[in-house]
C-alpha cells in the first residue's frame, strides 16, 4: 500500500527550480532512499514533505489524505516525523529531557493538569516517561538518558535524534543523512537499527550519502539531480541505470562503485 | 536525580522560612519590611517575565505596560468607581490577561528582535495612555487614596504585615506554577520553542499558538502584580508603569537567573537591597550597580540560581562519572565477550 504518494512536487526560489515535478510513492513498511550529487534538492523534498517548505507545484498526500502545504506541526501529528541533516537537539536538556520533548505532540495535559498536579496529568507523564525510556532502550542509548545532548559522542546525538523523532510516534520517519559524520563501523549499526524501525511498522524514507548503506538498506531508490528525478526503482535497477551512472560519473561514485 | 531535587529543594525551604520569619524578626522596621513587600511584588511580575524570557525564550518588553494597566485597573475601580479591592483585582488580572492574549496575536507574527521592538512599543504605548488620557487616568497627577483590600476576620490588610503576606502568599502561587510548569510537558514545549524553533516545529509544537499563550501568562503575572501593587502603595502615578520598570524587572531576572524557579525572587530582593543600600547616591547609583550586574552577566550569565544549579549538577555528574566508571568497563567486556 502506498503511505506516502507525492505527485509533480515543485519548489521555486525566485527563478531558482530546487525541485521539479517530482513523483514518488513510500510504500508502507518499505525503505524508501533519495540519492543525488550535492545540491540536487534532497533536503528540499523532505523540507516539502514535512511542511517546513511550501510547494509551489504538485501535491502531497499521506495515508490518503492531501497534506500538501501544511504546516510542520500538523504533519508531526498526523505521523510523519523527521531528523535534521545537521543533528538539532535541545543540547542544554538532559537526553531523556529530549526524548520527553517528543512526547508533547502525543500529550493533552494543560498548564491546569500540571499545576494541580491532577490524576490524568501525573498518569500521562507516567505514561510518557515509559514511552520515552521505550525509546531510549530502542535506539541504544538508555545510558545515557541524565547526560546533557549537547556532551554525548556524535554518534549518540544522532540516535537521540532518532529516539525523539520515535518518541512522536510516527508511521513515516524521515531521516536525512542519519549516516552523515559519523565511522565506517558505526554506520553499519545504523542500517541495523533502520532495519529494527521497519521490523516495527514505521515506514522509513532517507537522503543518505553512503552508497554502501544505500544499496543494502533501500527497498526503493529515487534518484534526483538538478532537483529532477532521474530514476526510480529498486537498488539493482538503480545500479544498472545509464542516466544515473552518467549523473555520478566522475564524482566522488568511482570509489564508492569499487565497494560494491 | 534524587540527590540534584533535594538539595534544589532544601535551598527553596530555606528561601520560603527567610521570607516567612523575616517580619517577625524586623518587627518594628516598618521601613524594611515595606521594602520587603515591595520587593516581593515586583518579584511575581518577575516571574512573569521569567515565563516569556526565561522558558520560552522571547525577549519582551512591555512588562512595565502591563505591570501599569494592573495598578491602574485597581486603583480606578476602586476609588473612581467604588468597586471592591477583590472585584477590581479580579478585573485587573482578566484584563492583562485579554490584553496581552490580544497582543500575542500579532507577537505570533515576529521574531527574535521584532519581537522585542514590538512590546517594547505596546508598553510604551501603555505608558502614553496611562499618562496622557486624563479625564479617565487623572494624567500625570495620578491616584491617590487606594484602599487596602478588606480583610477577612481577623484579617486586617491595613496591618503592613498581613499586606505583606497576602502579596507573599500570591509570590509563593507564581513561584509554584513555575515549579509546576517546568516539570511538565508544558515546559518542555516553552524549553523547545527557545531552544530551536525548527526543531521544536519538526516535533509538533505549535510554535505560534505557544508563543502566545506564553505572552498572555506573562502579561497576567503583570497584571497580578501591579493590582498588589496599587493597595500596597495606595498612591500611583504612571511613572510607576514607565519603560524604565521593564528594565529594572529585567534586571531582576538577569540577577537572580532566568528560567529558574528561584531565580525572580532571589534577584528581586537581592537587587532592590542592592538599590537600598547605594540609595544615598541617588541617580548615581547606577555607576556603582552598573559594574556590579556587567560583572554578574559576564561570570554568571545564568543569575545567581543558575550559577548554583550548574554547581550542583557538575558536582552530581562527578559523582555519576565515579560511580558509573567500573560499572561501564565491566559492560564494555561483557560486550566484547
Amino acid at each position: 500500500m502506498t503511505l506516502l504518494e507525492v505527485r509533480g512536487l515543485g519548489k521555486q526560489f525566485g527563478g531558482l527550480h530546487a525541485v521539479r515535478d517530482v513523483d514518488l510513492d513510500v510504500r508502507e513498511g518499505e525503505i524508501t532512499a533519495i540519492i543525488g550529487p550535492n545540491g540536487a534538492g534532497k533536503s528540499t523534498v523532505f523540507n516539502l514533505l514535512s511542511g517546513f517548505y511550501r510547494p509551489t507545484a504538485g501535491t502531497v498526500t499521506f495515508k490518503g489524505r492531501d497534506i500538501t502545504g501544511k504546516k510542520p506541526y500538523t504533519t508531526v501529528r498526523d505521523g510523519i516525523a523527521r531528523t535534521f541533516q545537521t543533528t538539532n537537539l535541545f543540547e542544554d536538556s538532559t537526553v531523556l529531557d529530549n526524548v520527553l520533548s517528543g512526547r508533547i505532540v502525543r500529550s493533552r495535559s494543560t498548564v491546569f493538569g500540571a499545576v494541580l498536579q491532577t490524576p490524568s496529568f501525573r498518569r500521562e507523564e507516567q505514561y510518557n516517561l515509559t514511552k520515552a525510556m521505550e525509546a531510549l532502550e530502542f535506539a541504544g542509548i538508555a545510558h545515557y538518558r541524565d547526560d546533557l545532548a549537547g556532551e554525548v559522542p556524535q554518534e549518540v546525538q544522532k540516535r537521540v535524534a532518532i529516539a525523539v523523532a520515535l518518541a512522536t510516534e510516527p508511521d513515516l520517519l524521515l531521516l536525512d543523512e542519519p549516516a552523515g559524520g559519523i565511522t565506517e563501523d558505526e554506520t553499519v549499526g545504523f542500517g541495523d537499527l533502520i532495519r529494527q524501525i521497519v521490523a516495527r511498522g514505521i515506514t522509513v524514507c532517507l537522503v543518505e550519502h553512503k552508497m554502501s548503506m544505500i544499496m543494502s538498506l533501500a527497498d526503493r531508490i529515487l534518484v534526483l539531480d538538478h532537483g529532477q528525478t532521474i530514476a526510480f526503482g529498486t537498488p539493482d535497477e538503480i545500479k544498472r541505470d545509464p542516466k544515473v551512472i552518467e549523473a555520478y560519473l566522475g564524482a566522488d561514485d568511482a570509489e564508492e562503485e569499487g565497494e560494491e | 536525580m534524587t540527590a540534584r531535587i533535594s538539595i534544589q529543594h532544601v535551598g527553596m525551604a530555606l528561601v520560603a522560612i527567610a521570607l516567612v520569619i523575616a517580619p517577625f524578626a524586623l518587627a518594628g522596621q516598618d521601613y524594611v519590611l515595606r521594602l520587603l513587600t515591595m520587593a516581593a511584588t515586583y518579584a511575581i511580575a518577575v516571574y512573569g517575565f521569567n515565563i516569556i524570557l526565561g522558558l520560552t525564550g522571547q525577549l519582551s518588553l512591555a512588562h512595565g505596560g502591563f505591570f501599569g494597566i494592573g495598578i491602574y485597573v485597581v486603583g480606578l475601580l476602586t476609588t473612581d468607581h467604588g468597586w471592591s479591592f477583590w472585584s477590581a483585582f479580579l478585573a485587573a488580572i482578566i484584563v492583562t490577561a485579554v490584553t496581552g492574549f490580544a497582543c500575542g496575536v500579532v507577537a505570533l507574527r515576529t521574531r527574535q528582535e521584532y519581537f522585542a521592538i514590538f512590546t517594547m512599543a505596546v508598553g510604551f504605548i501603555i505608558f502614553l495612555i496611562l499618562s496622557r488620557w486624563e479625564s479617565v487616568t487623572h494624567g500625570m497627577s495620578g491616584i491617590s487614596g487606594i484602599p487596602f483590600p478588606e480583610g477577612f476576620g481577623i484579617i486586617d490588610f491595613s496591618e503592613p504585615i498581613a499586606m505583606y503576606f497576602l502579596v507573599l502568599l500570591f509570590l509563593a502561587g507564581a513561584a509554584y506554577i513555575t515549579y509546576a510548569i517546568r516539570r511538565s510537558g508544558v515546559g518542555r514545549t516553552l524549553i523547545a520553542i527557545r531552544t530551536s524553533e525548527d526543531l521544536a516545529n519538526s516535533i509538533g509544537v505549535n510554535v505560534g499558538l505557544n508563543k502566545q499563550l506564553a505572552f498572555a501568562a506573562s502579561t497576567t503575572f503583570a497584571g497580578v502584580a501591579g493590582g498588589l501593587f496599587a493597595a500596597v502603595q495606595g498612591f500611583v502615578g504612571p511613572s510607576s508603569a514607565s519603560v524604565n520598570l521593564t528594565f529594572e524587572l529585567l534586571m531582576f531576572i538577569l540577577v537572580g537567573g532566568l528560567g529558574t524557579v528561584m531565580g525572580p525572587i532571589v534577584g528581586s530582593f537581592v537587587v532592590t537591597f542592592l538599590f537600598e543600600t547605594f540609595q544615598d547616591f541617588q541617580s548615581y547609583r547606577f555607576i556603582v550597580l552598573g559594574p556590579v550586574i556587567i560583572a554578574l552577566v559576564i561570570f554568571a550569565p545564568r543569575g545567581i540560581v543558575g550559577y548554583l544549579n550548574a554547581y550542583v549538577a557538575r558536582r552530581r555528574a562527578k559523582r555519576a562519572r565515579r560511580q558509573m566508571a567500573p560499572q561501564a568497563a565491566a559492560s564494555e567486556t561483557k560486550e566484547v565477550s
